[in-house]
C-alpha cells in the first residue's frame, strides 16, 4: 500500500541525512534563483562598497606597503560574507513563518538537514559571491600577489569563517518573529563587526580604546588571514591564518550547537 | 506495543508559557483504522495542538499517544513515516512550482528516486492542478494551494492522515472540491483525523465527531446521535431587539429542558412538541408585550449541538486564529481569491 523505506541502520541513517541535506541544499538555492531582485540588489551591495571605498573614501587612507585596492579588497570578501550570512536567518525565519519547519518535522527526514541544507546553500552562494567580487576587484584594480594555490586557501579561509558565522545567524533566524525583524536584529551585530575591524583602515588610525578590539576581533582576524595570502609582503602573517581558522572552529564548535538546540525547542 | 485504534490518545495534557495555558487537559481519542474522525471545537479549544502532538511536532507535558501502535514520542521517527499532515497553513514553498515542492517532499520522504518524479505528476492530475505544475506557488489562488498542501501531506501514500482545519478560509467552492478529494482518500483506507470548526465539514465527512472545548473532550458520538441527543426540533424567535430577546428568554426557559440561548436578536430552544411549544410561546411573548419579528422550526444541526454544549457558536466567519500557541510570528491563513 504504502511506498515507505523502511527504517534503515546507521549507516542508512548516515545516507538519510546527507540526502536530505542534499534535497535542502536545492531547494534553497533554487528559492534564490527565483527571486532574481534579490540576487541582483545583494551582489549589487558589496560591489557598491567596492566602488565607494575605491574611488571615494580611498584616497583619504593611507596605506603603507601596497594599494588602497589591494588592501581593500580582502576586507570587502569578509565583509560581503559576513553581510550574506544575514540570509540564513532570513530563509530560516521565513520557513518558520511560512509553516514550512513544520511540515519538515512531520516528515521522516534527517533532523539535522534543514539547518545542514540552509548553511550548505549559503557556502555554495559564497563562493559564487567571492569568485564574482574577485572579478569585480581586478576591474577595478586589485592585482592580489600570490600564486593560485594561496588565493584559493585564503578564499577556503574567509568561506570557513563564513560557515561559522552562519550558524549564530541560523540561531537569530530561528529566533526572529519574522525575516524582517532577523534582519534588524542581525545589523547591529555586523556594522560594529565589519567597521570596527581592519577590513577597511588600518587598526592605527583608530582611538586607543577601540583599538584593542579591533584588532583582535574575529572579523579583523578573517581579513588579516585573507589579506596576507592574497597580498602578502608586509601584510603576511602565517600566524593570522591559523589564527582566523581557530577562530573559525571555537565559533563553530559554540554557535552550531546553539543553533541545533534552539531548532530542537522550536514549537 | 499493538493497538486496534489508528490513532489513540490517553490523557495528553499540554500547557503553554510555563503552565499559564492548558491548552490540552487529560485529551482522550479514539479513531479505529479507515474512519474519518471529525475534532470539532471553538477556536483555542486544543485540536491544533491534539493534531502537532499526534503528529510528533510537539511532545506532550503527559498522558501518550500511538499511531498504528507506535508511540508518538519514543518511535517518532516510525510514527513520521505513517502519517501525513496537512492544515490550515498551507505549508508549501511559495518560490518553487507545484512539481518542485512535491519532488522535494518525495525525497525527504526517502521515496525510491525513480518513483518520485511520477508520483508527483501523479498528485498534481489527480488534484487538478497539472496545468500549474510549472508555476511558482505564489501565483496558485488559495483554493489551489490548499490542495497542493493537501497533495504534500499524500506523497509518500501514508496510511493515516491529520487535516487541520483544511478548508478554513476557502471559498464555498473550493471547498467543496476538498471535500471531494478527501471523501476519495477515504474510500482508499486512508485513516482520517479532521479537526474543523465548521459543523457542516464534520457533518458530511466524519463518521465520528469528537467535540472539545478548553482542552477536553465534551461530547462524542456520530452526527445523528450527537444531534438526537439534543431534542426533536429547534424552536427559533426572532424579536426586535437583544434586550427584547434576553426578556423573552427568561419568559420561555422553562419551556425547554435544555437551555434557552439568546443568539443575537433571536432566542432558541430544543424542544421535542415543536407546534405545541411554539404556539405557547408565542402566547407568552405576546402577553408580554413583546413584538416577534419572526419564527422557525428546525431539525437541530451541529450547530445547535455545539451551542447547547459550549454556549457559544462557531464562529465561521472570524479569521482562523486557532490555538494561538503557534510558532510566534506565523502568517494566517491565506486567503482564496
Amino acid at each position: 500500500m504504502t511506498d515507505l523505506a523502511l527504517t534503515p541502520s546507521a549507516t542508512g541513517r548516515l545516507r538519510w541525512a546527507l540526502s536530505d541535506t542534499r534535497s535542502l541544499t536545492w531547494r534553497n538555492l533554487l528559492r534564490t534563483l527565483r527571486v532574481p531582485e534579490a540576487l541582483f540588489f545583494s551582489t549589487l551591495q558589496p560591489i557598491m562598497f567596492v566602488l565607494l571605498f575605491r574611488y571615494v573614501f580611498g584616497g583619504a587612507i593611507p596605506i603603507t606597503g601596497t594599494t588602497y585596492v589591494n588592501y581593500l579588497m580582502p576586507g570587502i570578501f569578509v565583509q560581503t560574507v559576513c553581510f550574506g550570512a544575514v540570509s540564513t536567518a532570513i530563509g530560516l525565519a521565513e520557513d518558520l513563518q511560512s509553516g514550512l519547519l513544520e511540515r519538515f518535522r512531520a516528515l521522516p527526514m534527517a533532523r539535522s538537514a534543514v539547518l545542514g541544507g540552509r548553511t550548505t546553500a549559503d557556502v555554495i552562494r559564497n563562493v559564487f559571491v567571492i569568485a564574482l567580487m574577485s572579478v569585480v576587484g581586478i576591474l577595478v584594480g586589485f592585482r592580489p600577489t600570490s600564486n593560485v594555490a594561496q588565493y584559493l586557501v585564503a578564499c577556503l579561509v574567509i568561506l570557513l569563517f563564513s560557515y561559522s558565522l552562519m550558524w549564530g545567524f541560523a540561531y537569530i533566524g530561528l529566533t526572529a518573529a519574522n525575516a524582517e525583524t532577523a534582519q534588524l536584529m542581525s545589523f547591529p551585530i555586523l556594522f560594529p563587526l565589519t567597521f570596527a575591524s581592519t577590513a577597511f583602515v588600518p587598526v592605527a588610525s583608530m582611538p586607543g580604546w577601540l583599538q584593542g578590539f579591533a584588532a583582535n576581533q574575529p572579523v579583523s582576524v578573517a581579513v588579516n588571514a585573507a589579506r596576507s595570502l592574497m597580498i602578502g609582503g608586509n601584510y603576511y602573517s602565517y600566524g593570522a591564518v591559523l589564527k582566523s581558522v581557530a577562530w573559525s572552529v571555537g565559533l563553530l564548535v559554540v554557535l552550531a550547537p546553539i543553533a541545533v538546540r534552539r531548532y530542537r525547542r522550536l514549537a | 506495543m499493538s493497538s486496534p485504534f489508528a490513532v489513540e490518545a490517553r490523557g495528553l495534557t499540554k500547557s503553554f508559557s510555563n503552565g499559564t495555558i492548558k491548552a490540552l487537559d487529560a485529551f482522550d481519542l479514539e479513531v479505529p483504522a479507515g474512519q474519518v474522525v471529525g475534532l470539532l471545537g471553538p477556536n483555542g479549544a486544543g485540536k491544533t495542538t491534539a493534531v502537532r502532538i499526534l503528529a510528533t511536532i510537539l511532545g506532550p507535558d503527559s498522558g501518550s499517544a500511538s499511531i498504528m501502535g507506535y508511540d508518538v514520542v519514543k518511535q517518532a521517527s516510525t510514527v513520521r513515516q505513517l502519517i501525513g499532515l496537512a492544515g490550515q497553513y498551507a505549508a508549501v514553498d511559495e518560490n518553487l512550482t507545484g512539481t518542485e515542492n512535491l519532488t522535494m517532499v518525495g525525497h525527504l520522504c526517502h521515496l525510491k528516486r525513480s518513483t518520485v518524479a511520477p508520483r508527483a505528476a501523479e498528485l498534481l492530475s489527480q488534484f487538478g492542478l497539472s496545468a500549474a505544475a510549472d508555476r511558482p506557488v505564489k501565483t496558485y489562488s488559495g483554493g489551489m494551494r490548499r490542495r497542493l498542501d493537501l497533495a504534500a501531506a499524500l506523497v509518500a501514500r501514508p496510511p493515516v492522515l491529520f487535516l487541520d482545519e483544511p478548508t478554513t478560509g476557502l471559498d464555498p467552492q473550493s471547498r467543496l472540491g476538498l471535500w471531494d478529494v478527501i471523501e476519495a482518500l477515504v474510500q482508499g483506507g486512508t485513516t482520517v483525523l479532521l479537526t474543523t470548526q465548521y459543523l457542516e465539514e464534520a457533518d458530511r465527512l466524519a463518521q465520528n465527531i469528537v467535540v472539545i472545548d478548553h482542552g477536553r473532550v465534551i461530547a462524542s458520538g456520530s452526527p445523528a446521535g450527537l444531534k438526537a441527543d439534543l431534542g426533536a426540533t429547534v424552536l427559533e424567535l426572532t424579536l426586535a431587539d437583544e434586550e427584547a430577546a434576553n426578556t423573552a428568554a427568561g419568559l420561555l426557559h422553562d419551556l425547554t429542558t435544555k437551555t434557552a440561548h439568546v443568539v443575537g436578536v433571536a432566542v432558541e430552544l430544543t424542544v421535542e412538541q415543536g407546534p405545541e411549544i411554539a404556539a405557547e410561546a408565542i402566547r407568552r411573548i405576546d402577553g408580554a408585550g413583546l413584538v416577534l419579528v419572526g419564527l422557525s422550526l428546525r431539525e437541530p444541526s451541529l450547530d445547535d449541538v455545539f451551542l447547547e454544549l459550549t454556549g457559544r457558536r462557531t464562529d465561521v466567519d472570524t479569521e482562523a486564529v486557532a490555538d494561538g500557541q503557534k510558532p510566534k510570528g506565523r502568517r494566517s491563513a491565506r486567503e482564496s481569491s
